[in-house]
């Protein structure tokens, strides 16, 4: 690499990617005082400017429906990027059915945390202890106790409606934490009813949307007691952000910044220190090391001048979301190190998981022909489902060892593309009058479930460096392996039946097929998009790569802040801990450079 | 609670965007910030680094189909059918979404518009329903001159419905039917998204959201006693 790339300015630490696990390691670390450079292969992007928030999906094209190149409709927030990344291919290991990764990515300033679900559950007490409880998969090094402070700190900072229930492995914030979560609609309480006779727990759901303004005084004093830098510029982003007005479709992203988006929430703060810089539409390749075998820097493609660049600092911090995290670190090979960065212990890439996705739908006839009303809300869950069988799972009741939480969903949401699609079936080939009559009778009145499993690791899910290709920047892909064992495909088949008990318990009849072959109602793996694992922490340098502070084990100034340090993925969307974990880890980098360790 | 407490106008909300962007001193996003930021434009000569999330577009293309510029959405093929076609198609959008006192009919809203646009998109889906539409519409039409000795469009009322009562659903229709009841049901698919996804479509199923409020009600007392859910 000539040297002439190489940056005059420097830096205290180097992150890669800007999503939840980089925006925080940013954030934390800007705020701290150290120097810190970003790098982010996607463009720059500004929420604030270009969130289209209330136009009709009538203004886009196909009704702002799916496309192979925005797979997610038009308006979603998601910028190159979906299952497929133009000029950035994947491949799979095996072509045989349930043995595929699909692999969602987002290009762009944020990452996936601009258009994500921002469902944010705390992982339990026994969530970090799996194997423990039950023998199978392994045990995180740190346990609740650890994770406790700041998953209290990281929801007082992005903000997240909810209750506190005291229910089983279903952790209470602290007192205040919480903001009110919004009242619930119409089938969110007759889905309650049905569940309160099937012993099913039905509680208001944690989201990161502001269902209140932030308190910009209090809050900033508690995070940050010691440090007017922090305080201040997290008062100051605190107070430009409007609490939710309860319309506009939150996966388009939030312009008044009321819900939690790395743009809007961790970004301008940390930039706003002086402390950050950020380098967008830069592809890193490797991190470097030195003689010694620390990390010294990355190299990037500058995707503009399509040419290698090289950036330097004392500390690197790798967030490229989990399977990036580990071809960053399968790619980084040197005399040093030649299977990899840190993967002495050759787990870089292994123990990949997602979460078990399988749903049902159904028709709620007591929903039919409803006086007109507001179901927008936070244009997603007011209410959802804890896991519930603890007690009988322990006893060995049930034929799969792990849980899973619902989600659900229906109402009179705002028709888009696909609307009443279904209703000549339905009404076995109304048209005319009849036709309008049906959608006015029937809309609203359709509800549906999807359940959200732990996936328990295994050795033949996982990720590699396929020799044979390279993507548009010249960096070889990933092929990915998959498989599901009998324990997430019993998982699948007891959500099908669950399911279908509760729309029974509307008085409502399923309008799609229940599977009790697990295998028939599982979705593909990496289609739930919660990527996690690959380069797991753990207790001793043989079969982990980081240790409880997510820093590799054999480079002590490398550290991952993405989901890749997973050990285990509970049934609980992993964005939260991602974040809670990313500014453990960074307030652990930020103590070792006060002891001069780094 | 009354509508006036609980929203806000559309356009009362537009403000509320416009003003928390630009009074609130956006941290990141205002000029009070801006000094503070290091610059690395003297440094990078080939790309400005971000010194704000406002920054001007970085030098890559953007409006490209994975990256469309979302605020002012274009439709970027060509229409594929024909005048004629797309007349046939209207005719057809009424019979399956005619007039009535609450709405008007699917045509009046151009919902064979959106029916070229669909099938003219470029994708695999959209190129098959394409060639679905095409001989639909001149299946329909030799239909229509077989029992009636005329063009659909100039069918009556219940001349249109005999033909439409054959082909109203694929799992009825008699075999030599088959092809016009698919037509038939991917026209019926596409009218509904047409249609409903128009203000005049969702005034008539009564949605009644996308509207700014400071707090969301939740069920209204009428729908909850409706359901036995009142508290
Ligand atoms: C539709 C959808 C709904 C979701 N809903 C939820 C939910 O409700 N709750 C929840 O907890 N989670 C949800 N998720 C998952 C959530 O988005 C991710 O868990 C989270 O964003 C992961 O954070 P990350 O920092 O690891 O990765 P990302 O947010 O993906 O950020 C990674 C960043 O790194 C950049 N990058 C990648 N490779 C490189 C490279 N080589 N060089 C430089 N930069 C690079 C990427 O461009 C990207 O900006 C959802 C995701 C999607 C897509
Ligand atoms: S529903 Fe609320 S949080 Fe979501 S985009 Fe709209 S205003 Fe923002």
């Amino acid at each position: 690499m000539a040297s002439e790339d190489i940056e005059n300015k420097e830096y205290d630490a180097l992150i890669v990617g800007s999503g939840a696990g980089g925006g925080m390691a940013a954030y934390v670390l800007a705020t701290a005082g150290l120097k810190v450079l970003l790098l982010e292969a996607g463009r720059s992007y500004d929420p604030v400017k270009e969130t289209p928030m209330f136009n009709l999906p009538k203004d886009a094209p196909l009704r702002g429906g799916s496309t192979p190149e925005k797979p997610f409709g038009f308006y979603d927030a998601t910028v190159d990027g979906g299952w497929q990344v133009p000029g950035e291919p994947y491949t799979q290991g095996s072509r045989e059915k349930g043995r595929r990764f699909d692999w969602w990515r987002a290009r762009m300033l944020g990452g996936r945390t601009n258009h994500w679900g921002r469902i944010s559950l705390r992982m339990g007490e026994y969530d970090f202890k799996p194997y423990s409880r039950d023998g199978l998969g392994f045990d995180w090094p740190i346990s609740y106790q650890d994770l406790a402070p700041y998953y209290d700190k990281t929801e007082m900072l992005i903000g997240v409606y909810g209750t506190n229930e005291g229910l089983e492995n279903t952790p209470d914030s602290s007192d205040g934490v919480l903001l009110p979560p919004p009242n619930p609609r119409a089938y969110e309480l007759l889905a309650k009813k049905a569940c309160d006779k099937l012993g099913i727990p039905v509680i208001p759901s944690h989201l990161a949307i502001l269902s209140e303004c932030l308190d910009h005084e209090a809050i900033p004093q508690k995070l940050f007691p010691d440090n007017k830098l922090a305080q201040d510029v997290t008062r100051e982003s605190m107070k430009s952000r409007a609490a939710c007005f309860w319309a506009t479709p939150c996966g388009r992203g939030c312009s008044i910044k009321a819900n939690f988006q790395s743009t809007t929430v961790l970004l301008p703060p940390a930039l706003a220190t002086g402390n950050l810089d950020i380098i967008t539409d830069a592809m890193v390749r490797e991190v470097t090391v030195d003689k010694g075998g620390k990390a010294n820097g990355v190299v990037y493609i500058d995707k503009i001048t399509r040419q290698e660049k090289f950036a330097s600092a004392r500390a690197v911090v790798v967030a490229a979301s989990a399977a990036e995290t580990s071809r960053i670190l399968l790619n980084s090979k040197s005399t040093l190190f030649p299977d990899g960065l840190a993967n002495g212990s050759g787990v870089v890439g292994k123990y990949l998981m997602d979460t078990v996705g399988a749903g049902v739908g159904g028709q709620i006839p007591a929903l039919e022909n409803m006086p007109a009303h507001n179901e927008d809300g936070a244009s997603a869950m007011h209410m959802y489902m804890p896991w519930w069988l603890y007690k009988e799972q322990l006893r060995g009741d049930l034929n799969f060892a792990r849980g899973y939480h619902i989600e659900f969903g229906g109402g009179r949401s705002m028709p888009g593309a696909g609307a009443f699609g279904g209703m000549g079936d339905f009404t076995e080939g109304a048209y005319g009058k009849d036709l309008k009559q049906a959608c006015r009778r029937y809309y609203g009145s359709f509800v549906w479930f999807d359940g959200r499993g732990e996936m328990i690791p295994n050795d033949d899910s996982y990720c590699e460096i396929d020799k044979d290709q390279v993507d548009q920047w010249g960096i070889p892909v990933l092929k990915f392996h998959w498989r599901w064992s009998d324990q997430e495909l019993n998982q699948a088949a007891h959500m099908h039946k669950t399911f279908a008990e509760i729309i029974e318990g509307m008085g409502g009849n399923v309008t799609t097929t229940v599977q009790t072959d697990g295998a028939k109602a599982i979705i593909n793996g990496g289609a739930i998009i919660h990527e996690v694992g690959t380069a797991r922490m753990g207790s001793n340098s043989r079969d982990s790569v980081l240790n409880p502070y997510c820093q590799s084990w054999e480079v002590p100034n490398l550290f991952l802040t993405d989901g890749a340090p997973f050990v285990s993925n509970a049934d609980k969307n992993p964005t939260l801990t991602i974040m809670a974990l990313a500014w453990r880890t960074c307030d652990y980098i930020v103590d070792q450079f006060k002891r001069r360790n780094i | 609670m009354s509508k006036d407490k609980t929203n806000l106008s559309r356009r009362n909300a537009l403000r509320l965007i416009a003003t928390t962007a630009a009074a609130v001193p956006v941290i990141g996003c205002s000029e009070k910030a801006a000094p503070k930021v290091e610059l690395k434009e003297d440094k990078l000569a080939t790309k400005p680094a971000v010194k704000d999330l406002d920054a001007p577009k970085q030098t890559l293309v953007r409006g490209t189909p994975t990256d469309p510029d979302l605020l002012n959405p274009v439709v970027p093929w060509e229409m594929q059918l024909d005048a004629r076609e797309l007349a046939v198609l209207a005719a057809l959008c009424d019979v399956i979404i005619p007039a009535d006192e609450i709405s008007p009919s699917a045509s009046s809203v151009g919902a064979h518009h959106y029916i070229n646009e669909y099938v003219s998109a470029p994708y695999s889906n959209n190129k098959a329903d394409l060639v679905t539409i095409r001989g639909g519409v001149v299946w329909l039409e030799g239909e229509s001159r077989r029992r009636f000795q005329g063009p659909f469009v100039e069918l009556n009322a219940s001349q249109k419905i005999a033909i439409c009562e054959d082909i109203k659903w694929t799992r009825t229709a008699k075999p030599e039917f088959q092809a016009g009841a698919r037509f038939f049901a991917k026209v019926r698919v596409l009218v509904s998204t047409a249609f409903y996804t128009t203000e005049e479509g969702m005034a008539d199923i009564g949605y009644v959201g996308n509207r700014p409020m400071a707090s969301f009600p939740g069920a209204p007392p009428e729908v909850l006693k409706r359901l036995g859910l009142e508290s």
